[in-house]
């Protein structure tokens, strides 16, 4: 079922460095591209990175063209490679009430739960050497996580966007690996996170 | 067919660059340029793409092979970024001098001291005095357009083209552009022909040293001396708008897009407000435009300046010299004195006296966010400003975004 969505909606990746947020973030900018959607603007944030510390990204989707290419400040969804990451960085920060947070965790959904904001959960890392690839390769599968939670964009089309991307590295694994995080994904609502709170 | 794609700004204008059919790619890496010739690279080497690739030591070769490439009758580019540019300045003003064709991509970021791989534009604003044509990209469509129309106004003209774009907001973002189909760029883009090519059946000299005077030549001729052929070059770099204008049109007509080569209006017709802007930062403020007239009741628009060199006194001066104020916000400045584009603008109004009220914002310097709310508060409070009865005209750059 096609969701209604504001006009425009943005999207904040936080991963680590050499963990491929980015090229999760441009597999789903392809995959917006590729479904109609005439702006799409995925706009990297560079620091000073370097492997393991944290950075993140912007990805804005929209069916008009986007002429802001500012920095996501109050993001519709975030999500996160890792879930450590949330003790180092404020993943939340700016994230619109009611708005949905994706994060790659070996807890379950309840352990994340956070108040007025939907939560989706899927053990990717651990899902994604079942599919058959190296341990820590979880670009791919938060991208079937994200499908699932927020609707936004179909799953066919994304696992095509990934074999694409990763054509010379395990496509189908990686196809796999996002098919499987889709159908794993746990997800809670608002309502009953404010309930746990 | 032409294609709908998904990239980088640097592939934009690798694929662009391709498309042109350069046939020497001379480059020394540096941030954010750097994904820009490494995709070159890789398509000379897959054979997709038929030039030499020279690699260089330094920026001051990546030019003088250029040089010496265009000399031959051979179509070069390059591209740098930053200190890179700097490093090149000598040879800028050669090539230029020279009249030699060719076109450079600047992926704009700021210079050291301090270090900063961010964008702003004070390395091209540093070089605008060089003999450089200087355009302004704001979005990855027109970092392809620009880059195919500029190699023909450089071969057209005989003055080298530099086509800016921001470091990061376009360089390392990806959005959609359409890229022609090669067939159709090969009709617009003819083959390079150079009428001074070097070649020992037709022995010529070219750029020796000049006397204060002119002289004739050995066929009796008079043949003007450095001031006069500096003399042309300034004149025919103000013609060459008009060329550009006449390029964009053709353009149009053949692949649909143009229409506003120099100066890009949006929001302007009925309004009293103007900001002035070049590169992404004008698109930017379209969104902050649209906010001040939905909230604020704020006639005002946007006018993005696409052609910084040769700068377009008359067309810009005739366009904004009946509004009541205009802001000019700039990522770059003349240190101590004012925005090189608020002074250059300053000046071509000074002839009209209904001239407006005018503002300079100096604003993402070495990368430093410039938040939409921002703009927006700096340009609301500028226009209640010249609301005033007894407005003040205050000619001190205003900083966006410090945090001091």
């Amino acid at each position: 079922m096609q969701k209604e969505f504001p006009q425009m909606i943005q999207i904040r990746w936080h991963g680590r460095g050499g963990q491929g947020a980015i090229t999760a973030a441009k597999v789903v900018a392809e995959a917006a591209f590729k479904s109609g959607y005439t702006g799409v603007v995925m706009a990297p944030t560079f620091g000073t990175e370097r492997r393991g510390a944290p950075v993140s990204t912007s990805l804005k989707i929209s069916r008009a063209k986007i002429y802001d290419l500012s920095p996501i400040t109050t993001p519709d969804i975030v999500v996160v490679l890792d879930h450590l990451i949330i003790n180092e960085v404020d993943v939340t920060a700016g994230l619109k009430p009611g708005g949905l947070l994706v994060i790659n965790s070996p807890r379950p959904v309840q352990e994340h739960q956070l108040p007025g904001y939907r939560v989706a959960v899927a053990n990717v890392t651990k899902l994604g050497i079942e599919a058959g690839l190296r341990k820590g390769i979880v670009n791919s599968g938060i991208i079937g996580a994200l499908s699932k939670a927020s609707g936004l964009l179909d799953i066919d089309m994304l696992t095509r966007c990934i074999a694409d991307e990763f054509a010379a590295r395990k496509p189908e694994d990686n196809a796999r690996s996002a098919q499987l995080a889709y159908d794993a994904t746990q997800i809670s609502e608002p309502n009953k996170g404010d309930a746990h709170a | 067919m032409s294609k709908k794609l998904i990239d980088s700004g640097n592939a934009a204008a690798a694929m662009a660059v391709q498309l042109a059919a350069a046939e020497v790619i001379a480059a020394y890496p540096i941030t954010p340029q750097t994904p820009l010739t490494e995709k070159l690279s890789e398509l000379i080497a897959a054979g997709e793409m038929d030039a030499e690739y020279v690699a260089v030591e330094s920026e001051h070769s990546a030019l003088a092979v250029c040089i010496g490439a265009a000399s031959a009758g051979v179509r070069p580019f390059t591209a740098t970024s930053s200190n890179g540019l700097l490093y090149m300045s000598e040879q800028l003003h050669w090539a230029a001098g020279g009249r030699l064709p060719m076109v450079m991509c600047v992926v704009n970021r700021g210079i050291g001291a301090p270090w900063s791989v961010w964008n702003d534009h004070q390395d091209a604003i540093s070089q605008r005095d060089t003999g450089w044509i200087q355009i302004f990209a704001k979005d990855h469509q027109e970092i392809v357009d620009m880059t195919l129309k500029a190699f023909r106004l450089a071969e057209l003209v005989h003055i080298p083209v530099m086509v800016n774009y921001d470091g990061y907001y376009l360089s390392h973002t990806y959005m959609p552009f359409e890229l022609p189909e090669a067939a159709e760029v090969r009709a617009f883009l003819p083959d390079y022909d150079y009428k001074h090519t070097l070649s020992p059946e037709h022995p010529e000299s070219l750029n020796t040293v000049t006397l204060p005077d002119a002289r004739n030549d050995i066929n009796g001729v008079k043949q003007g001396s450095y001031m006069d052929i500096r003399h042309n070059l300034h004149q025919e770099m103000c013609l060459a708008m008009d060329v550009w204008e006449e390029i964009d049109a053709d353009f149009q007509q053949r692949f649909g897009r143009g229409g506003a080569p120099i100066l890009d209006p949006y929001c302007c017709d009925d309004a009293e407000f103007v900001v002035v802007a070049m590169g992404s930062i004008a698109n930017q403020f379209r969104d902050v435009v649209d906010r001040l007239r939905q909230d604020d009741g704020l006639k005002i628009g946007v006018l993005a300046l696409q052609m910084y060199r040769p700068f377009p006194i008359a067309r810009i001066a005739e366009a904004l010299q009946s509004f009541k104020g205009v802001m000019v916000c700039e990522k770059g400045l003349s240190y101590g004195n004012q925005g090189a584009l608020y002074a250059d603008l300053k000046s071509a109004l000074y002839p009209y006296p209904a001239r407006p009220r005018l503002h300079n914002f100096i604003t993402g310097l070495g990368g430093r966010e410039i938040r939409t709310d921002d703009l927006y508060l700096a340009l609301k409070t500028a226009c209640l400003q010249d609301d005033l009865t007894t407005p003040v005209q205050n000619d001190t750059p205003q900083w966006i975004g410090l945090q001091l």
